[in-house]
Parts: structure tokens; C-alpha cells; sequence
């Protein structure tokens, strides 16, 4: 019953959140909330052990395919976006088949590599993908009516309120894979990847898996991107936003799935609102630099290990609980 | 079109210098502190504003200039080594993401610092050696390729015949074994750091005045510097070397011939391939993953 109330007063809370904000503040919100399935995704892939610097990348392949469908094939938008993440997820499979080949940090080279071809591949080819100006004019969402509001997705508001509702599925989606038997293979081809391979687990297929399921929301986020900018090109999905992925990731904590989102949120409402708005323009990266070294330095296992503090300060039996499960 | 050949050598062994530079650093620092330093192209860029500081600022001479970018910047490698790599030893992410951060801190100071415009530096000496009408080494380019040559060589020397280079050989190859036989670890990374990070100081303090100086210079250099290091294998220096005048020879034909975005392409591919075929690199051996 309690966790009831905290759902609809949640609820309410991000409903009304935009409204008191100013208009790039609004903005700011959509994209945060894009950046929420893209850590959470990311964060499914490194549930397997892999650390991939392609993700950016991957969910620009969602953006431009989503872009490509519904502009040369005149696919109704909502399809688009999914048949991006399709495409996505498709594309992560088969880059699996080098990419698998190796571990660690080779895959995280190798995965950097493959995403600056398909970067270079895009500037290169002006065909479909518009050469290094992109694809322009990309269709936007329907508008539409529901009685009480109407959907006019040029406003930031009306996006905010749109992509929360698909990021939310997304993450509940995310939430019941981590949790089902196949997440908890996730969790050992990580830790125990000896022994799971000896109990019958094939790891290659559950990487693959990861990789897929991972890609494929993160296309998914690329799709929501680019209908709601309405132009992409080769450097809106560079390595730079890889970095402030990996850092929400690392600064947020990867050991729950709250972590990763905390990082995003936190880091983003630092550094767009309060170091913008304080009018540390100029000093914003240096900043920022500061708060990555700082935090790696002293709170190594990210945000979340503060949280946990709190959590197990307040009560005796969550700590009882967490022993039974760890 | 032997003349056309003749010149895009030559561009090559140019490219070659610098790149192995760079990368002969990065694969140093790897070896020792086990770290993957993301900020090594802000080191080169460091290196390069120095020079712009002194050289057109202050009116240092030239060389001067380069000296004091070679000692500053291996300054910034000890201070990185102090501050960030020796608390984070035991976390195996923590050196990536701190040389992230310290990366981002190092652009935001130069653009503050000097503005985001590029900038160009009255050339050093304006003589050419000129081979034949359309075959032509500007003598700024050779100076990067003689300081190549002579810094590597001297850090063979160095890391072969000296025992200090022996002590940093074996704290690479295992740091406790080398620490119980007395050699400092702490000692091997500092030498390693300065002696990374200021080789990456002086190609950029060197080649200031033949590129463009701005503070996103160094992104472009990293990715070579990564394609270089995994194709020579990760934590060989012979292998550094080698991949670099391969990659250069490879990139400036195509760069001449295609484009180069092709030629990015390329080099990406044959790093791929090198990774699926022989993922320790050329050179690598298996025991450092």
C-alpha cells in the first residue's frame, strides 16, 4: 500500500516537474530523460563484465535508422523509433561476431574502433546518411490529443511527457530482464564465468544477448533523440558523449540499477543547471573534470554506496536482507 | 608520379616521427603503471602551447621553448602519477576515468587560458631541402624526425644498458617480484610517467609550428596513438615503433590517394582485424591483459 502512495506521488512529481522550469531548462529535461535509458541500458551490458565504448554509436545507428525509415520510407514515426532499435540490436549482433573475440580492455578498444568506422561511415557515405551535415528536417512526432492535453511535440513539455512514458516501459522492461533467470546469468558470466560455462551456460550467446537487449534500447533512446532534435550527424554520437556516459555510469555506481540513473541525474542537473545557471560557462569541463577525479578518488564505488549507507544506517533489516541475498 | 611517391615518403616518415612519439609514451606509462592514460593527446597539446606561451609570447628561442615543453609536461606526467594514478593502483577503472577527468581539466584551462581559435605560430625557419621541384622536406618537419630518432634511440639505450632501465623493465613486468628484489616502484613510476609524458610534450612543442594549435588538438592524435599501440600489441615499445611507420606509411598513401576519411577507415579496420586475428597485437605477449 505504501509503495502505492510513493508511486503516485512520484508520478505526480515528474508530471509536474517541467512546469516550473524555463524553456531550455525543459529542453534539458527531455534530454536527461533520453540519457536515463541510455546509462540504464549501458548499464545491462556491463552486467556481463564488458565495458563497451561503442554505445554512443549505437544509439546513433537507432537515431539514423529511425530518421532513414520514417523520411525515405515514410514509416509512421512511433514504428520508426522501434524499427530503429530493431536495427540497433541487429547491428549489435553482428558486430558481436569480431567484437566477442576478445575481453577486457581489448573490448573496450575494439568496441571504440568499430563505432569510429560506422562514425567515418557516415560522413563518408552522403547517400543515405547525409555526409558529415547528417540528415536534416527528420520527421516529427504526430501531434495528437488525449481530451485532457494536447500533444504538440515541438513543445519540450509535450516530448518530456512522451519519452518519459517509453523510457519508464523501457526501464521496467530492463528491471524484469535483470531480474528474470536470464539477468542472473548475466550476473554470472561476470563473476563466475569458469563455472557457469561448466554448468552449461554458453557465455558467447549471453554476451550476445546482453549486447543485444542493451543495443536495442539504447537505439530506441537514439530514435526518440533525433525525432524530437530533428537533425543529426556524425558528432552528435562522439566519443564525448561516450565519456559523460561512462562517467554517469562510474560515478553513479554499477553495482544496482539505481546507480547508473542517480550518476546521470546528479551530474547532469550539476552541470547544466547549477554550474550554467552560477555562470561558470567557460569553467563547466574543468568543473566537471574536478567532480570525475574527486569522486573516483574518494567515493569509488559511486553515489550509490551512499545511498546503501543511508539505507542500512535506517534500518537493522536491510541489512539482514542484503547478507541473505549477497 | 615516382616524385608523388617520393613526397608522400617522406610525408610518411614525418607522420612516423611524431606518431611514434606519442605512442612510445603512451605504451611506457601502460607497461609501468598499468594505466591507460586517456589524456595523453592534452599532453602533446600541452606541449604545443607551451611553445606558443614562450616561443611567440615571450620570445624564448625556439629550442628553449621546446626544452622547457619537454620538462613542463613530464612535470604534469609526475604530478598525474602523484595525484591520480598511485591512489587508484587498485582500481582497475579508476586510472581511465580519472585521466578522463584530468583530460577535460587540461582543455578547459587551455581554452580559458588562450581562447578555443586556433593558433599559428610565426614558422621556426622557413629553409626547405629541396630533393627536386615537387619533392621538398620543410627543415621544421625535419627536426620532429631527428628528435625521433634521437630520443628513441637514447630511450633504447636507456631502458637496455642502464640499470635504472632494467629496474622500470622489471617493476612492468611484475611489480611485486620487483619490489622484493629492492628495485622502488614508486622511483620506476615516476621515471616512467616524466619520461612518457614528455616525450608526448615534445611532439607536440615540435610540431606547434607545422599544425594548427587548438585545445581539441589532441583527439585525433589519441586515436592514432590507441590504433598504434594495439596493433604493435599493448606494452611493447618495439611494436609501438614498428605499428607507427606501418600506420603512417599506410595512412599518408591512402590520405594522398583516396581521402582521408577512407584513410581513417582503414586504419580503423586494420586495427580490428589485427584485434580479431591476434588480439595481443603484433608484437604483445599474452601475459598483460
Amino acid at each position: 500500500m505504501r509503495s502505492v502512495i510513493f508511486i503516485v506521488l512520484g508520478a505526480c512529481t515528474l508530471l509536474a516537474l517541467p512546469h516550473g522550469l524555463s524553456f531550455s531548462q525543459q529542453e534539458i529535461l527531455v534530454f536527461l530523460t533520453i540519457n536515463l535509458l541510455l546509462v540504464s541500458s549501458y548499464r545491462l551490458l556491463t552486467l556481463t563484465g564488458e565495458w563497451s565504448l561503442a554505445h554512443v554509436v549505437i544509439m546513433g545507428v537507432g537515431a539514423y535508422a529511425s530518421a532513414l525509415y520514417s523520411k525515405e520510407l515514410g514509416v509512421w514515426v512511433p514504428v520508426s523509433i522501434l524499427l530503429g532499435g530493431a536495427t540497433a540490436a541487429l547491428l549489435a549482433v553482428l558486430l558481436s561476431f569480431p567484437l566477442f573475440r576478445m575481453k577486457g580492455f581489448y573490448f573496450l578498444i575494439g568496441s571504440f574502433a568499430a563505432g569510429e568506422i560506422i562514425r567515418q561511415l557516415w560522413k563518408r557515405f552522403r547517400d543515405p546518411f547525409g555526409g558529415p551535415k547528417g540528415i536534416k528536417g527528420i520527421e516529427p512526432m504526430p501531434d495528437f490529443s488525449i481530451g485532457i492535453y494536447d500533444f504538440d511535440f515541438f513543445e519540450p513539455v509535450s516530448y518530456y511527457y512522451l519519452s518519459g512514458v517509453v523510457v519508464a516501459v523501457c526501464l521496467w522492461l530492463l528491471w524484469r530482464i535483470e531480474r528474470s533467470p536470464v539477468g542472473l546469468t548475466f550476473h554470472a558470466v561476470h563473476w563466475q564465468d569458469k563455472l557457469a560455462e561448466a554448468s552449461g551456460v554458453n557465455l558467447r550467446a549471453y554476451r550476445t544477448l546482453a549486447f543485444a537487449i542493451a543495443s536495442g534500447f539504447a537505439g530506441i533512446g537514439g530514435g526518440l533523440m533525433a525525432h524530437y532534435v530533428g537533425t543529426i550527424n556524425p558528432n552528435s554520437f562522439d566519443v564525448d558523449l561516450m565519456v559523460y556516459v561512462l562517467t554517469w555510469a562510474i560515478v553513479g555506481g554499477t553495482g544496482t540499477f539505481y546507480g547508473p540513473i542517480l550518476g546521470c541525474v546528479v551530474l547532469t542537473v550539476l552541470n547544466e543547471i547549477v554550474l550554467r545557471e552560477l555562470g561558470f560557462e567557460q569553467m563547466r569541463p574543468l568543473i566537471y573534470g574536478l567532480i570525475m577525479i574527486l569522486s573516483i578518488l574518494f567515493l569509488p564505488k559511486g553515489l550509490e554506496s551512499i545511498v546503501q549507507h543511508l539505507v542500512t544506517r535506517r534500518s537493522e533489516k536491510g541489512v539482514k536482507d542484503r547478507r541473505a541475498a549477497e | 608520379m615516382l616524385e608523388l611517391l617520393a613526397q608522400t615518403g617522406l610525408n610518411a616518415v614525418y607522420a612516423a616521427s611524431y606518431i611514434s612519439l606519442i605512442a612510445v609514451g603512451l605504451v611506457l606509462i601502460f607497461g609501468v603503471m598499468g594505466v591507460i592514460n586517456f589524456a595523453h593527446g592534452e599532453l602533446y597539446m600541452a606541449g604545443a602551447y607551451t611553445v606558443v606561451l614562450m616561443y611567440t609570447d615571450f620570445q624564448v628561442p625556439f629550442f628553449l621553448a621546446v626544452a622547457m615543453g619537454l620538462i613542463f609536461v613530464g612535470c604534469l606526467g609526475l604530478a598525474m602519477e602523484r595525484a591520480l594514478f598511485r591512489p587508484l593502483r587498485d582500481n582497475p577503472l579508476g586510472g581511465l576515468v580519472a585521466s578522463i577527468g584530468f583530460l577535460m581539466i587540461l582543455q578547459a584551462v587551455a581554452a580559458m587560458g588562450f581562447g578555443v581559435r586556433m593558433e599559428h605560430i610565426a614558422p621556426v625557419t622557413q629553409a626547405v631541402i629541396e630533393f627536386s621541384d615537387r619533392v621538398r622536406l620543410p627543415v621544421a618537419r625535419l627536426y620532429v624526425i631527428i628528435a625521433a630518432v634521437v630520443l628513441l634511440t637514447a630511450l633504447w639505450l636507456f631502458l637496455k644498458k642502464t640499470r635504472f632501465g632494467w629496474a622500470l623493465r622489471a617493476a612492468a613486468q611484475d611489480p611485486e617480484a620487483a619490489a622484493l628484489q629492492g628495485i622502488s616502484i614508486k622511483q620506476t613510476a615516476r621515471i616512467a610517467m616524466f619520461i612518457g609524458a614528455g616525450l608526448a610534450g615534445i611532439a607536440g612543442a615540435l610540431t606547434a609550428p607545422l599544425v594548427s594549435v587548438n585545445p581539441h588538438m589532441g583527439h585525433s592524435v589519441i586515436i592514432t596513438a590507441f590504433i598504434v599501440i594495439i596493433v604493435g600489441g599493448v606494452g611493447s615499445l618495439e611494436g609501438a615503433v614498428v605499428a607507427s611507420v606501418a600506420y603512417a606509411i599506410i595512412h599518408t598513401f591512402v590520405t594522398t590517394f583516396y581521402d582521408g576519411v577512407i584513410a581513417d577507415i582503414v586504419g580503423l579496420s586494420l586495427m580490428l582485424l589485427v584485434l580479431i586475428v591476434k588480439p595481443t597485437g603484433l608484437f604483445g605477449s599474452a601475459d598483460r591483459a
